[in-house]
């Protein structure tokens, strides 16, 4: 499966059985963290891993950078939350509901943005993620500067209470398994590969014969849903869908935790996610304004730090690849 | 007739007012936002940000120095031109050789500084500013109540946004930055200092952003929230307009503010996402823009 991943030099010999290795480890340390850490944060991590993994998909992978993608991931949390508190849903069937939402919207705003490229195509997704703030602001069921408080957390499948920390805990971290299997299987697939080849030289894609556009709205799609999976899975754990999962602010959080991670990295993503909401839950406690760190990251990763945490470790590690 | 549309004109007109007036500040805005896009090929993800800097120091020059409204006119966008020269100078031209994304994400970063240092000083509530005594009152037009420093406003930024078409089309330096946008190494080799008027346009575009902010200052109240609340419409007018033409962008941004104006009118609810429903519309049937040209 790994041979696949050759067409980027970064993945030599044996690196094949050290990904299975690290894979095996961070699993078996995911499963025995709750019995270390809070749960509630570790799912806080996990929920923002899945968002950064989504997110990734696009700009790691295809080289498009959504400025917007904090309105799937907070529509997908008013989804949810809308179906199971006032709607009675079952949990599972109100994280289909939001993921399917988000997908819905991934296809509306893909189809309009990869109309352009580049800079523009992060412009147009900031501002229809800003007219899905204003949406939600003023839309009757999202209950405005509320939100939707209070969200029941129900039980899984008629067979798991939710209500039980670790319970959760778990439900939450399978559904991050299956979406970050999802990404991995979608990176290494030869549709993953196409995708490389539109972030390297879309025009010699093109020439190639792949119609990219289609390409990029599938990724896109794809991504605006597993931002919704982990959206929803957020209004469940926290019983809360607000505003702030739609702000722009939230759109530059998943940028920065991807960017400093390490983009186009699997892993990154996840270190990225945890790093930054350490930080902000440190923060918290201190008199340090949050935007201003979290800004400054920004500024220092951008001028010399561009390969992020993963990015950087993997091009130590000898036969690196040059930054982008 | 006292009707229009069955709108009492008062009302009408009031908004279209106050919508020329938003379309001022779009206008003023995306002429900086096109200006710097068009030299350093960086979106400036700061200039709502610096569009507030403008602001405050208008504000702080006021309360802190008595430096009334038309010192602060010059004073506060030569302070913006300048804080854009350091940041220049300093940082963005480490990324000129890097893809174009990462500009995006340096000045993004910056404006979450910014905006969080402000708001960390001076909270998120606004402080009030005075017009100046020279424009105070109003005329009674007949049909509407026009207040001076509204019309002012409207004026001095037309003026502004004339002027800059005027040295960027019509003069010598205006030409070499041209010139320099289109081959900046053939440029160089004539003996023009191309790294130098990099940061100079970079200057300023910032210096209109600041400019515009001590315009606003009166009209809505000083925050450090003002910037980031405008320019995402700002983004999405210069993606309307396309940013290649100069005159376009001042054209787009009064045209949309006109027409976010009548939406308040007409249909108060969608008044807020008017803009961007457009942008949608326009990028499916013209990508690149009403003025921007296919590359």
């Amino acid at each position: 499966m790994t041979m696949q991943t050759q067409a980027l030099p970064r993945t030599g010999m044996g690196t094949g059985s050290r990904k299975a290795l690290l894979l095996g480890g961070g699993l078996l340390l995911a499963l025995a963290a709750p019995f270390l850490l809070y749960p509630v944060f570790l799912m806080k991590v996990l929920c923002f891993a899945l968002f950064a993994c989504a997110f990734n998909l696009l700009i790691g992978f295809a080289g498009l950078l959504s400025f917007g993608h904090a309105a799937f991931f907070g529509s997908a949390a008013y989804i949810a939350a809308h179906t199971v508190k006032v709607w009675n849903w079952a949990p599972e069937f109100g994280l289909i509901a939001a993921t399917a939402v988000a997908g819905l919207m991934g296809l509306v705003f893909g189809l309009i943005a990869i109309r352009r490229q580049g800079i523009y195509f992060a412009m147009i997704t900031l501002a229809l993620s800003q007219m899905v703030f204003f949406l939600a602001l003023q839309l009757p069921f999202t209950h405005g500067e509320d939100g939707i408080q209070g969200v029941p957390h129900g039980t899984l499948f008629g067979l798991f209470d939710l209500n039980q920390p670790l319970t959760m805990y778990y439900a939450v971290l399978a559904i991050f398994v299956g979406g970050f299997a999802l990404i991995w299987r979608t990176v290494h697939s030869p549709f993953g590969q196409v995708l490389k080849a539109i972030r390297e030289n879309e025009p010699r894609a093109v020439s190639l014969g792949y119609r990219t556009d289609r390409y990029k709205l599938v990724a896109f799609v794809l991504s605006a849903s597993l931002a919704g999976l982990a959206g929803g899975t957020k209004a469940l754990v926290f019983q809360l869908a607000s505003l702030t999962d739609v702000t722009w602010q939230m759109s530059g959080e998943v940028v920065l935790m991807t960017l400093l991670g390490g983009m186009g990295t699997l892993f990154g993503p996840v270190i990225g996610a945890a790093l930054v909401v350490t930080l902000e839950s440190y923060l918290a406690s201190t008199s340090l304004p949050v935007p201003v760190v979290i800004g400054c990251i920004f500024v220092v990763c951008v001028l010399v730090f561009r390969r992020g945490i993963v990015g950087e470790i993997v091009a130590r590690s000898g036969r690196g690849r040059k930054p982008s | 007739m006292s009707h229009l549309f069955g709108i009492p004109p008062q009302a009408l007109f009031g908004q279209l007012l106050l919508g020329l007036i938003n379309g001022s500040f779009y206008a003023l805005l995306s002429l900086g936002l096109a200006v710097i896009f068009g030299m350093l090929n960086v979106v400036n993800m700061a200039h709502g940000a610096l569009y507030m800097v403008g602001a405050f120091v208008a504000w702080l020059l006021l309360t802190n120095a008595g430096v009334g409204y038309w010192g602060a006119l010059v004073l506060a966008s030569l302070v913006v031109g300048l804080v854009g020269l350091v940041l220049e100078r300093t940082m963005l031209r480490r990324l000129y050789k890097v893809d174009h994304l990462y500009g995006l994400l340096l000045t993004f970063g910056l404006a979450l500084i910014f905006e969080g240092a402000f708001r960390h000083q001076y909270g998120v509530s606004g402080q009030p500013y005075p017009i100046p005594d020279l424009l105070k009152g109003g005329t009674n037009l007949g049909f509407m109540y026009l207040p001076t420093y509204r019309g002012w406003v409207v004026v001095a930024s037309l003026l502004v946004c004339l002027g800059t078409w005027y040295a960027i089309e019509r003069t010598k330096l205006g030409a070499y930055l041209r010139a320099a946008t289109e081959n900046p190494t053939l440029v160089q080799a004539f003996g023009i200092n191309v790294p130098v008027m990099v940061s100079l346009t970079y200057g300023f575009g910032v210096a209109l952003a600041g400019l515009a902010g001590v315009l606003a200052a009166p009209i809505y109240q000083v925050s450090p929230l003002m910037g980031s609340n405008i320019i995402i419409v700002v983004f999405a007018v210069v993606v309307i307009g396309g940013m290649g033409s100069i005159l376009g962008a001042i054209v787009t941004g009064l045209g949309l503010g006109l027409l976010e104006g009548l939406t308040k009118v007409f249909y108060p609810e969608a008044s807020n996402i008017v803009v961007f429903v457009i942008m949608a519309v326009v990028l499916m049937v013209k990508p690149a823009g009403l003025f921007g040209r296919e590359k």
